[in-house]
């Protein structure tokens, strides 16, 4: 049997749904055989591939970026989860939402500090005007809230996947 | 007139008594119908519409906290449909407000979360509206985040009902509605507040919150409030 290729994406996220995937532990292990992990912030892949089986993304669409990644992602993958819920809802990323991205970015590096009173431009991705969640930009095929969703809810998913199974969540996972 | 009459509950036959609703009935032989403006003890609005039920030989779906028990009814409470109306309701009230669940005092102690979690909510199927909410935070004790209120009225009515100062009410129309304050003043500046802290506990959310809580401290005590109004009932 050919393995499942198997990316994760981190997006505007705080990285705890990854650290909820590896508290899978020693059941890690019995997975690493059936996967092939092709993207994510735990393997060096520098560009999101073609061909991907399933792929997992932490966090809200919050920059251009965030956007662009996503509709790669869309494009590259058979089948997209939205992990936890800053992915599921926007979450707190989305408490910046009644703010204008420039009032936001001039209170916290202008206002907000003593020195260097700058926005960052250089190497950091442009806002978009309102953290989404994933499902609002792209197709989403299973959504598995949480924050983090615990590492049994992430365990089940991907096994009943690799089994050719729909997941069925109800009454298994919750917001917050 | 007997005072007590037969219903059918998804085709069980049941004894209730007149004037018991339907969701009086059910619950008193252990069933579970969706609910969460009504709080049993306080006047039942009909407000959230989660516990609507079919009811035989009635086109419409009736809430089965407002609806009182007749003879012979034949009441069903879990159907696709009805399923589906609940999942959407939940679906809208989370896409009305900021609930950000994660970071909320209630978090975990919630009666919206929990119902979600329940009927198979994982994800909100409408645009969320990301609403500027607000929050009062002028009360010394306590603190009212709009930002999770789901206008269930639950704190308009025991505050009104069983403190008798009547300090909530609802302002505005549709989705603009909100919670407010006597004629819309800071919550401090109220001249009918008490202090007793009943509106805090009977909310269902964490819109209502004691102040000094952090994220999942908040638990409510609904309960207290059902046997204050029992016991008040039995000495009236
Ligand atoms: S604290 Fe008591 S009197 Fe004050 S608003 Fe709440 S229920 Fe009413
Ligand atoms: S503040 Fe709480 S009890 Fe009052 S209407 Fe809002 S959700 Fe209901
Ligand atoms: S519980 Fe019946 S309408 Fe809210």
């Amino acid at each position: 049997m050919s393995r499942a290729r198997i990316a994760t994406v981190w997006l505007d996220g705080c990285s705890g749904c990854h650290m909820s995937l590896l508290d899978l532990d020693e059941a890690l292990i019995g997975l690493a055989p059936k996967i092939e992990l092709v993207f994510g912030p735990l393997v060096d892949a520098q560009e999101f591939p073609e061909g991907v089986d399933v792929t997992f993304v932490e966090g809200a669409v919050s920059s251009h970026d965030d956007l662009r990644l996503a509709q790669t992602v869309r494009a590259r993958s058979r089948f997209v989860v939205a992990l936890g819920d800053c992915a599921v809802t926007a979450n707190v990323p989305s408490m910046r939402n009644q703010i204008p991205p420039k009032k936001l970015l001039e209170r916290i590096y202008v206002d907000g500090v003593n020195v260097n009173h700058r926005v960052p431009a250089d190497g950091v991705p442009a806002l978009l005007k309102q953290a989404s969640p994933l499902h609002e930009v792209i197709r989403v095929d299973l959504h598995v809230p949480g924050c983090p969703p615990p590492a049994a809810a992430i365990g089940y998913v991907i096994s009943e996947l690799l089994a050719g199974r729909r997941p069925d969540l109800a009454g298994k996972v919750k917001f917050g | 007139m007997p005072d007590r009459v037969s219903i059918r509950i998804d085709g069980e036959l049941l004894h209730a008594r007149l004037g018991q609703t339907i969701l009086e009935a059910a619950t008193a032989q252990g069933r579970f119908i969706p609910s969460l403006c009504h709080l049993k003890g306080l006047t039942p609005v009909g407000a959230c519409r989660l516990c609507l039920v079919e009811v035989a030989g009635i086109g419409r779906l009736l809430p089965a906290c407002t609806t009182p028990v007749q003879d012979g009814m034949a009441v069903t409470t879990r159907s696709d449909r009805l399923d589906r109306y609940r999942r959407m309701i939940l679906e809208l009230l989370f896409a009305e407000r900021n609930h950000v669940c994660a970071v909320c005092v209630s978090n975990n102690h919630c009666e919206l979360q929990a119902l979600a979690r329940r009927l198979g909510v994982t994800h909100v199927r409408f645009p969320y509206s990301f609403p500027k909410a607000g929050t009062d935070l002028s009360h010394r004790q306590f603190v009212l985040d709009q930002n999770r209120c789901i206008l269930c009225t639950r704190c308009v009515r025991v505050c009104a009902e069983v403190e008798g100062a009547h300090v909530w009410d609802v302002a505005g129309r549709g989705i603009g509605s909100r919670l407010v304050c006597e004629l819309n003043r800071a919550w401090a500046d109220s001249r009918s507040c008490t202090g007793c802290g009943k509106c805090v506990q009977s909310c269902p959310t964490g819109a209502l919150a004691m102040k000094g809580f952090a994220a999942e401290e908040m638990v409510k005590r609904t309960e207290t409030i059902t046997r204050l109004v029992e016991a008040k009932g039995v000495r009236a």
